[in-house]
């Protein structure tokens, strides 16, 4: 055997409500996974498919129902919670309310010495730029404070695998994106294994090594994120990454991604070769620095209303206009 | 463990009372179905009209205490005005306050030298209610009150921009919500007022009876076992078809309870509206003339001596047995029992209540077990409702050999403990159980992933939380067993007479040398039990609980 193995997922099925005669709802359905020793993998799905619960049975919180977790080789059925030495940041952090900073943070270093634990906990604070919070109160703190707490509260004991369960979703939008990237930093920093749970794939983009796409209980898709977005291996991946039209195309499906048309100055002008479809301008917006505009067009499966970008002068409502493909915006899919 | 104390010290001593009543000695030794205790309890125009005393006295007192307690919620809870947690604090006080010592505190308005002597109302229906309702008023205000106080305020600022008046709002908006508040603190006032004893028995005196006072007459008087079991049965029915109603509107209320936002509707108090103006009115007279007036008048008639001039005589007296030796023990020794016996009550309640609340507010994944949890919960209320009264008189015939042991227990001094934690454990469950249900069990999954076992995640995460409410119920447990009246006068013997005990024998005695020692231990135990109260209040913080 060469270095340390990770963590392993096995066909795990997880059921809830489970009663006599009922085998309950099946949240997660034979999912098999591996996390590489100081991997970040996101669990990326639609809320309700599933990923949480994964979460959950790998930290031991929810019993599997089926198939097997190992970490680094070693079977954890029947491993209590507090015997795997995983960490796990929920979602509104759940600090504990009568402790104060170092209280949290250093709560799972109870079987420390005194000296050691506190010089963790500063370490540790300051990794999470918190220095000098130590004595405050945990009611006093903000959204953002307190997820870095948190953060650094599962960090403290030094965990083989640290999960966190949709940690930023809490927050507001400015404040998602940048403790994104300081998460991510500070994984790396410390070489931590991770599974990150969201929603959002943006975030998972920005946090993890690979990205695992869940559904309905099961896995889709594994795959570093420029991998992910350039190649999807399914329309129903695509669609939850923000593809938005899908055109037949000789290989397969050409899926239309959020910047994969563009709106041609002057109509219909056939200048060779290139496609161009007629559309109708339902309304236009200017978002983050460019100029969206609504149109409805039909690519082949009917009118749609979709999104296409305009690089010149931005057209009128009820404007004719011409739309192309971009093809760095556009992915091929199966059929 | 929880649930062999309660077997052994509750539904053992309640299903043998029962038994009492159905079946009669066959004269060879053993039992058999005879009704006819029944039949000749029921057909005593005596027992009816106590039967009827007890309703009419509940239904009364039930709807004083709602009418005069709906201004006293609006203004403690919907005002704001400086002074209002000291007058928060005030309406509290009759509520744990000891029954013996309200009876003596009315008593002396209404004796015909009392300064309400002229009412007549000594012994009579008026005065019993007037004093259930000082008791339930504090009920209605704080039930109500915590409702209203996180209603919120637009729905009715709806109404009245939609054009409705003030009255209207309040009618149609306001009340509809309060209902099931009103509902349910109705219920618990009902069933604290038909399980009267203390009040009654002191303000009632031989003329005038409930239920309650009747099964401790036949008891204590008549040696009449037989017939106080008929009663006792009766009495059960009475509390539980009361305890259903009220079951069945909490589960309304705490319904009714999600649909309400969090920020306070409180305004401040603006005398010069009607709509502040006429609740304030109605308060002050309440709790001035409920509250401070029969106090105030107690104190200050315990410091009179027996010539009619200012003294500490009757203190001074409480070192005695009293005139004519009317007591086996000087009060003082009393004061000291009531202690010592409170503090062994509150430890078994909290240790019995404490396991009890652990395991109910768990929420199993399994759910056969989850409804064995919900049946635990319900069933430790149980004693709530049964009467105090029930539960001494159960324990006198039951427990001279408990499941067959050769054990007395009833001449060990831990007869009359074990009954107060009975009638204790219900409360110390309530208080506590809500802050540890308000947990959120992730809590307790954060402490376990960060390497706590089981037990370090009840000491780091359930019992740090619940410190707080632990002392308030612990506060809880000593103030009721402090004032516990209606089972220990079943079992307190002569020799460790807790307090109440002995005030109640000193009314009963002649002399006024006796009924000024009376008032004057009536005066020690309200300020021991407004002590353990405040101290335990202190603690309450800003941690719920249902009382």
């Amino acid at each position: 055997m060469g270095g340390p193995r990770g963590l392993e997922v096995r066909d795990v099925v997880v059921r809830y409500g489970q009663r006599r005669g009922r085998t309950g709802t099946t949240a997660v359905d034979g999912v098999s996974l591996d996390v590489a020793a100081g991997e970040v993998l996101a669990l990326l799905g639609p809320s309700g498919c599933g990923k949480s619960s994964l979460l959950r049975a790998v930290a031991g919180l929810e019993p599997v129902a089926g198939g097997a977790v190992t970490f680094d080789g070693s079977d954890l059925d029947g491993v209590p919670v507090h015997r795997r030495g995983f960490g796990l940041l929920f979602q509104d952090g759940q600090l504990f309310p009568h402790r104060d900073v170092a209280g949290n943070v250093g709560y799972g270093l109870a079987d420390r010495p005194r000296a050691e634990r506190t010089e963790r906990v500063t370490e540790l604070l300051s990794l999470v730029g918190l220095d000098g919070f130590g004595a405050r109160p945990v009611a006093e703190l903000s959204g953002g404070e307190k997820q870095r707490v948190a953060l650094a509260r599962s960090l403290a004991p030094r965990p083989r695998l640290l999960l966190l369960d949709e940690p930023l979703s809490a927050l507001d939008r400015g404040l998602r994106e940048r403790l994104a990237v300081e998460i991510r930093a500070v994984l790396h920093a410390t070489g931590t294994t991770a599974v990150f749970v969201t929603h959002d794939h943006d975030e998972a983009f920005t946090v993890a090594d690979r990205v695992a796409v869940m559904s309905a209980g099961r896995l889709l898709q594994v795959a570093p994120p420029e991998e992910l977005w350039r190649a999807p291996a399914s329309r129903t991946v695509a669609e939850f990454l923000g593809y938005q039209a899908f055109v037949p195309a000789p290989d397969g499906l050409l899926a239309v991604g959020p910047a994969g048309l563009r709106v041609e100055p002057g109509a219909a002008i056939d200048d060779g070769g290139e496609q161009r479809w007629p559309a109708v301008v339902v309304a236009t917006t200017f978002r983050r620095g460019r100029s969206e505009v609504t149109v409805d067009v039909d690519l082949g499966a009917g009118e749609q209303r979709l999104v296409a970008l305009a690089d010149g002068s931005v057209p009128a409502v009820d404007d004719k206009v011409a739309v192309v493909l971009d093809r760095r915006g556009c992915a091929v899919v199966p059929a | 463990m929880p649930l062999v104390f309660l077997a052994v010290f509750f539904a053992w001593p309640v299903v043998a009372l029962v038994v009492q009543g159905f079946f009669a000695d066959d004269g060879a030794g053993g039992r058999a179905l005879d009704l006819s205790g029944f039949a000749e309890v029921l057909g005593q125009p005596r027992t009816w009209r106590v039967v009827g005393q007890t309703l009419a006295q509940a239904s009364v007192g039930t709807v004083l205490s709602v009418l005069l307690g709906l201004p006293g919620a609006y203004l403690l809870y919907r005002c704001r005005f400086p002074g209002r947690t000291l007058a928060r604090g005030l309406v509290t006080v009759p509520f744990v306050l000891p029954t013996v010592v309200v009876g003596v505190a009315f008593r002396n308005l209404f004796t015909p030298s009392g300064p309400l002597g002229w009412l007549g109302w000594e012994e009579s229906f008026a005065g019993v209610v007037v004093a259930l309702v000082f008791f339930n008023y504090a009920v209605v205000v704080r039930t109500v009150g915590g409702l209203w106080e996180r209603l919120d305020p637009r729905a009715e600022q709806a109404a009245r921009a939609l054009g409705a008046t003030p009255w209207r709002a309040f009618r149609t908006v306001t009340l509809p919500a309060l209902g099931p508040a009103i509902a349910s603190a109705a219920s618990v006032v009902f069933l604290f007022c038909s399980t009267a004893f203390g009040v009654v028995l002191v303000l009632g005196g031989m003329r005038y009876g409930t239920i309650e006072t009747e099964i401790w007459i036949r008891t204590t008087q008549f040696l009449d076992l037989r017939a106080a079991a008929v009663l006792s049965v009766l009495q059960l029915v009475v509390v539980v078809a009361a305890l259903l109603v009220s079951a069945r509107l909490r589960t309304r209320r705490e319904r009714a309870l999600h649909l309400t936002s969090e920020r306070s509707g409180a305004h401040l108090l603006d005398l010069r509206t009607a709509r502040d103006a006429v609740p304030a009115a109605v308060t002050v007279a309440v709790v001035v003339g409920l509250v401070v007036f029969p106090l105030a008048g107690l104190v200050a008639r315990s410091f009179r001596g027996p010539d009619g001039g200012w003294s500490f005589a009757n203190y001074a007296a409480l070192g005695t047995t009293g005139g004519r030796n009317a007591l086996s023990v000087t009060v003082w020794e009393a004061t000291a029992n009531s202690l010592r016996i409170a503090a062994t009550a509150t430890l078994i309640a909290v240790v019995v209540g404490g396991l009890v609340v652990l395991v109910v507010s768990r929420r199993p994944r399994a759910p056969g077990l989850r409804r064995a949890v919900a049946g635990l919960d319900a069933v430790f209320m149980l004693p709530l409702g049964v009467s105090a009264v029930t539960v001494g008189f159960g324990f006198l015939i039951t427990l001279d050999r408990p499941l067959g042991f050769d054990v007395d227990l009833r001449t060990s001094g831990l007869l009359v403990p074990i009954a107060q934690a009975v009638v204790a454990i219900p409360l110390v469950v309530r208080t506590m159980l809500p802050v540890l249900r308000a947990i959120d069990p992730r809590l307790r999954e954060a402490a376990a992933v960060l390497g706590a076992s089981p037990g370090r995640v009840l000491a780091s995460v359930d019992l740090s939380l619940a410190a707080r409410s632990l002392g308030l119920a612990v506060g809880f447990a000593f103030a009721v067993s402090l004032g516990e009246f209606g089972a220990t006068s079943f079992l307190a013997r002569p020799d460790a007479a807790t307090l109440p005990v002995v005030i109640f024998r000193l009314i009963g005695q002649p002399g006024a040398e006796n009924y000024g020692m009376a008032l004057a231990a009536s005066v020690v135990l309200a300020v021991l039990t407004a002590t353990v109260m405040m101290v335990a209040e202190r603690m309450r913080g800003d941690v719920g609980g249902e009382f």
